[in-house]
């Protein structure tokens, strides 16, 4: 079987480019395949969020399937928040099952943000500890258990990091951890604020973790100033410069802006040490994407082999 | 100490309703010192209830502790004189009364929050979430279980901000705390060992719990 495309792509030294897929609060397997037909070529792998901010979709496995069928090549995102240390192990070899490559590892946004803020949460695993668990069940063939298994779920592991959160120095510590537990290669929170990113990097340059894993630098058009200053206000552990408000608000055609943005992000990101590609997150805009791979010198996507 | 917090008076006029005779039971334990399930408490409480129908009887008493049998055994006249008891302890109190008492019902009155303390006056935050297994002294003495909203075991997840939780600018980050503390005590590497999976096997997650002290234990007919 093919292994991982995304995997390949970074192994041989290309700019790698991976886009988010949010799937639908529906079980509208069309919309999925609409995104796909959408965004086939324009990513080396797609990231199918897992209940992305706690609201409740089409789950990760199962959209991630439909974009396979479409001839995409999935990231499922799993959390911790909803499954135990079984459900994640079952739905891990499940995955792998029906040929899922990249799984993505992350804690998960705290119920409270959903539309289910009644639910109770497990967090049996932190992601630092579900790193190891598929790693162990990838490389060693074991359960977190210690009981064996016959066939191996043979996945790229990743997992994200965010660099603008406090405290700062811990972060790449933090990313370290997760290096050791078993990750291949880490998605950033966007990047919005270039100066900051770049103290990050070169932290985690000055500890070699560059060389030990593939970051992705997460980047992010934002549609209208509005939600710029929503999210410089709202949400925790993002920052948002008032120059990046200031020019949305300031801008004649915003969403020409946005991407205008973005693509000077990209540039700026790549001619960072150690960044090894960019991970696109159009959050509810994924029709954009396109433009932005192709403007920012990153179309057409390699072909390569096994 | 367990934390208690009363009730909407609506609801617990709610679960009276009907009752002529009805006896609150304030307990000495840690609800008097939230000041929520005290005798004092027990006794607004019966007032509160008589003003609204004073046409029922509702007298009010309390006891030093409502999870011990021996307390509750001083009860044995005062209880067959009501229809119904209200309970100002914490659950552990509400079950014992209704274990103790089987002829007559006991309700909750109070809420029973979290363990926790009160930080200062009129401020009670959670401390333990009596997981089974004691980390303490690997988090310089601050609770993950209990203070991180995702009980995180190897450092903050990506939300913590300026020393806050995600969820809540009124919430502290507790590994911010833990990073602060560690630096202080000079433990920062404790940070960097991969913790593995909890065993939640000790925590309520296993069931029912029980400790059993042999040494305590009387013999038959002691």
């Amino acid at each position: 079987m093919r292994g991982s495309n995304l995997k390949r792509v970074l192994e041989e030294g290309h700019f790698a480019v991976t886009a988010e897929i949010g799937p639908p609060k529906s079980c509208d397997a069309a919309f999925v395949h609409r995104k796909a037909d959408l965004l086939r070529g324009y990513a080396d792998a797609f990231n199918i969020t897992d209940n992305q901010t706690a609201i409740v979709r089409m789950s990760s496995i199962a959209a991630a399937v439909l974009i396979q069928q479409k001839g995409l090549e999935p990231v499922i995102q799993m959390t911790c928040r909803d499954r135990n240390r079984i459900g994640l192990q079952s739905d891990l070899l499940g995955a792998a099952a029906l040929g899922i490559k990249n799984v993505l590892c992350l804690t998960g946004d705290h119920q409270s943000f959903g539309n289910h803020p009644q639910a109770k949460n497990v967090f049996d695993l932190d992601s630092i500890q579900l790193i190891k668990t598929i790693k162990d069940m990838r490389d060693e063939g074991r359960f977190l258990c210690g009981e064996e298994m016959k066939v191996r779920p043979d996945v790229f592991i990743g997992c994200v990091e965010n660099p603008f959160a406090d405290p700062f120095e811990f972060r790449a510590l933090r990313l370290q951890k997760k290096v050791e537990a078993g990750a291949e290669f880490v998605q950033t929170q966007c990047v919005l604020d270039l100066k900051h990113f770049r103290r990050f990097m070169d932290m985690i340059n000055d500890r070699g973790l560059t060389d030990r894993v593939a970051v992705l630098a997460g980047v992010m058009p934002i549609k209208s100033a509005r939600m710029a200053r929503y999210m410089q206000r709202n949400v925790a552990g993002m920052m948002v410069p008032d120059e990046l408000c200031e020019r949305l608000e300031a801008a004649a055609d915003v969403e020409k802006e946005a991407i205008d943005i973005v693509v000077e992000q990209i540039a700026e990101v790549k001619e960072i040490p150690g960044v090894k590609g960019v991970h696109i997150m159009a959050v509810a805009w994924e029709e954009v994407v396109p433009e932005i791979v192709r403007r920012a010198g990153l179309y057409p996507r390699p072909v390569v082999n096994d | 100490m367990i934390v208690g917090e009363l009730k909407p008076l609506a609801e617990i006029k709610n679960m009276v309703h009907g009752y002529r005779r009805i006896l609150v039971v304030g307990c000495g334990g840690c609800v008097t010192v939230c000041q929520t399930g005290g005798l004092q408490e027990a006794e607004t409480l019966a007032r509160l209830l008589y003003m609204d129908d004073p046409e029922t009887t509702v007298e009010s008493l309390a006891v030093p502790r409502q999870c011990e049998w021996e307390f509750l055994e001083q009860l044995k006249t005062a209880i067959p004189r009501y229809e119904i008891v209200l309970s100002t302890a914490c659950g552990i109190g509400v079950q014992a009364m209704n274990e103790y008492f089987r002829g007559i019902q006991t309700l909750p009155a109070l809420n029973t929050r979290f363990l926790g303390m009160p930080v200062q006056h009129g401020l009670f935050v959670e401390r333990c979430q009596a997981c089974g297994d004691c980390m303490l002294h690997r988090t310089g003495g601050i609770c993950p279980v209990a203070r991180c909203s995702k009980n995180l075991m190897n450092g903050p997840c990506g939300g913590s901000k300026n020393g806050k939780c995600e969820i809540s600018p009124e919430i502290d980050c507790a590994w911010q705390l833990i990073y602060e503390r560690l630096k202080v005590l000079d433990q920062l590497e404790r940070l960097l060992a991969i913790q593995p999976p909890k065993d939640w096997s000790h925590a309520r997650d296993g069931g029912v719990r029980k400790m059993a002290r042999e040494d305590l234990m009387l013999d038959e007919g002691e």
